[in-house]
């Protein structure tokens, strides 16, 4: 399977088990949404479970929000993570503080699935990645898939969560893992070991971060996609780094990162998101909170620009095998 | 000759800014106000499209008269033993407002909101709603909790974040949760819940049940897009719901002219959707029961969404922290041409024979003791700012169903630093 398929196959798992999983958002219904990640599941479930909404990512998420108060679980969708602003306020004020502010009286057990980052050349509100801003909220989970096995897995945990979530998709690697290099063919899912996913029900808990490679000389922090671009610049540079891929932000696996960071005593982050308080500056802060007498180097980030996401440029933005090769050579000099 | 401007000849541009028509010194003239006379709109059938009853979102729908009598289409014609129980839930409500108003002004808590003046808004819906139709209120609808007999002490320990408070001290006063009385958790962002409302609304159709759901939210608050998604999600999917616009003339000391008022009705902007609008008196409990009557049976009946505009007054001040004094004319509540909810209620009993003077005051001081007594009761659990009434250790409790590792480790600092504080705070 695809990542898409995967993502299909989560759902379609979680509809049948469940009948409280519904499935909403902007063209998700008879159309099966723009990346044919809902195909089918209206047919097979009916348009009361699986419905097309109007152009509105606040009424979307406050529409979910009450659904899950009542007592279903929603899993909507906005279309692109970059038109999630609107919804903002839905996420943050309330899905997040509703079991808080109310005692647990009251519950949004909602999974908001969105594809999220760039390398599609889509521009300035097709590209982004927002997963900083949500990791900065309490009351919020955060994950993002690397490979279908991981996309299935983990959407069926955020489905089954009593928490809301944010499941950001990495659109790049939806048809096949995406080496940073933009000139080169891309290799497709069926290729590739991850891609071998059951149909049935598995999940993937949150809060368990993959160790991707095993190695001695540095630790690598990614998710989404980046977790492939970094493992070929690696496997190009030869150098022994230890790869983990978060998988959730929120929870994070403080402890896998802790052990391979004290093990390898150098630690590099890479994310798309543009650079200033993004997720890599908190990752970073914990690193040397809790790794510094252990650190032989200074912490690496590798990241987006501190700009908004460029169209005819992107590949200059995009944090690729150059300026990754360039900071493993920082972080390893000494 | 050449000019530094381009298009100077034509002339200039000038921006608008509303303005209300009385401040603070001027004298108060309201007869501009359109006050139709009661009985006189007519009352469609519930089956008849949105589109047969425009006129109704420029209307007034008024049921009590000057004499106190009802009259016209939109009597509800309520038993006594009914308007009763209405009158004595609105007055609880005011003696309510009146003591946590004073317990705020004592330092007791950190703030409060009264609704005086808008009484019959939230205890007339609850009256006319079933109690477990899901009611999403903004923080001036306590009538509904007093209405549906929920505890004035439950209420209180709310106010003082007390060791009674259910929400463990985790909410600003007044900002009230109570599942058990189908009271869906009030946020302080406005008009977030009305697409929440919307939501809860579809549930309950897509699963065949027969509850149905309603929103509040002042007409300040119609300008936040949540108001638009919500009307356009009511409309698209005819979802079960009442959509509740309070005019009360004014959002904090912004007037209704910055909501749109000077252009247009709030119950009007249903038009635009589709959605069935009725404009009524906020300030005649007969008329706003009626109304939310015929909008739940509306709504239970499938035929979609009502969206009603409570013409209302706000005689008292935003909230605690608010001077009206500041920004409008003193005169401007007795002038009020639509009167006080709760004289007007009475006089109604009085004058079908059901009530009289006497029985009022009795009453009046029956409430006000029951009420001083619930004020007792709470203060027993303990007011804010009095030490600590939640378990220390709860501050981390509900941010997750469990408990992440980070939450943990803060949580440990915090009891660590208090334990070496020496001070004794409570644990779990």
């Amino acid at each position: 399977m695809n990542m898409i398929q995967a993502i299909n196959s989560a759902m379609d798992v979680m509809m049948d088990r469940d009948p409280a999983v519904i499935v909403m958002g902007e063209d998700v219904g008879y159309f099966g949404g723009v990346f044919r990640a809902t195909a089918g599941l209206q047919a097979k479930y009916g348009k009361t479970r699986v419905f097309d909404t109007p152009i509105t990512e606040c009424g979307i998420i406050g529409v979910a929000v009450g659904m899950g108060a009542y007592g279903l679980r929603p899993v909507p969708e906005i279309q692109f993570a970059d038109y999630i602003y609107p919804a903002l306020d839905q996420l943050v004020s309330e899905a997040a503080r509703l079991r808080y502010r109310s005692a647990g009286e009251f519950i949004a057990p909602i999974t908001v699935r969105s594809p999220f980052g760039g390398g599609i050349f889509g521009g300035q509100t097709h590209s982004q990645s927002p997963e900083g801003i949500f990791t900065h909220v309490s009351g919020i989970k955060t994950v993002i898939p690397s490979t279908p096995y991981d996309a299935k897995g983990l959407l069926i945990a955020a489905i089954e969560d009593n928490d809301p979530t944010l499941f950001f998709e990495p659109k790049r690697i939806y048809n096949g893992p995406f080496d940073g290099h933009w000139d080169r063919p891309t290799q497709n899912w069926s290729q590739h070991p991850a891609g071998a996913v059951p149909e049935g029900y598995y999940k993937i808990p949150l809060g368990k971060a993959n160790v991707v490679r095993e190695g001695e000389a540095l630790t690598i922090l990614v998710y989404g996609t980046m977790v492939h671009v970094a493992s070929a610049v690696v496997a190009d540079a030869g150098v022994d780094a230890e790869i983990i891929d978060l998988r959730t932000l929120v929870p994070l696996d403080i402890e896998t990162i802790e052990a391979s960071v004290k093990k390898t005593g150098r630690c590099m982050i890479i994310h798309e998101a543009t650079r200033t308080g993004g997720f890599g500056a908190e990752l970073s802060a914990l690193v040397q909170e809790r790794c510094f007498y252990h650190l032989e180097a200074p912490i690496e980030r590798v990241t987006g620009f501190d700009t908004p996401y460029p169209h005819s440029l992107e590949w200059a933005y995009f944090p690729g095998p150059v300026r990754i090769g360039e900071a493993l050579k920082k972080v390893m000099k000494d | 000759m050449p000019s530094d401007r381009p298009g100077a000849n034509l002339p200039p541009l000038s921006l608008y800014v509303p303005e209300p028509r009385f401040r603070p010194g001027d004298t108060v003239d309201f007869t501009e106000v359109p006050v139709p006379p009661a009985g006189q709109a007519r009352r469609p059938d519930t089956a008849e499209p949105a589109s047969a009853f425009t006129d109704l979102a420029y209307d007034l729908v008024r049921v009590l008269d000057a004499d106190g009598q009802a009259v016209g289409p939109w009597n509800p014609r309520l038993s006594p033993d009914t308007l009763r129980a209405m009158l004595r839930s609105m007055v609880t409500v005011r003696a309510f407002d009146e003591r946590m108003f004073r317990a705020q002004r004592q330092g007791k808590t950190s703030f409060y909101m009264k609704c005086t003046g808008e009484e019959a808004v939230a205890v007339s819906a609850a009256f006319a709603l079933d109690r477990d139709d899901m009611c999403f209120p903004s923080y001036r609808q306590q009538g509904l909790l007093i209405a549906r007999g929920w505890s004035l002490v439950d209420m209180m320990n709310q106010i003082y974040s007390n060791k009674g408070d259910r929400l463990q001290g985790k909410q600003l006063p007044i900002m009230y949760s109570v599942r058990d009385a189908s009271f869906f958790s009030i946020s302080g962002n406005l008009t977030t819940q009305y697409p929440q409302a919307v939501g809860w609304a579809m549930a309950s159709a897509a699963k065949g049940d027969t509850r149905i759901a309603a929103a509040w939210c002042g007409e300040g608050s119609t300008a936040e897009g949540d108001f638009h998604s919500a009307c356009t999600f009511a409309s698209v999917y005819r979802a079960p719901v009442i959509f509740n616009v309070v005019n009360n003339q004014w959002a904090i000391s912004s007037f209704s002219g910055f909501a749109g008022a000077e252009a247009t009705t709030f119950a009007a902007r249903a038009i635009g959707y589709g959605i069935a609008g009725l404009r009524v008196d906020g300030n005649d409990a007969l008329a706003v029961y009626a109304a939310t009557a015929w909008a739940a049976e509306r709504a239970r009946t499938n035929q979609g969404p009502t969206l009603i505009e409570h013409f209302t007054y706000r005689v008292e001040g935003h909230s605690t922290s608010d001077d009206p004094g500041q920004y409008r004319s003193a005169g401007e509540a007795s002038a009020w041409p639509l009167g006080d909810p709760v004289t007007r209620l009475k006089d109604h009993l009085i004058a079908i024979g059901e009530w009289d003077e006497e029985r009022h005051i009795a009453q009046d001081k029956e409430i006000a003791e029951m009420v001083r007594a619930a004020q007792k009761e709470a203060e027993a659990n303990g007011i804010l700012g009095h030490g600590l009434h939640q378990p220390l250790d709860s501050l981390f409790d509900g941010v997750f169903e469990e408990m992440p590792w980070h939450l943990r480790e803060q949580q440990a600092q915090m009891l660590a630093e208090e334990t070496a504080s020496g001070r004794p705070w409570a644990r779990k």
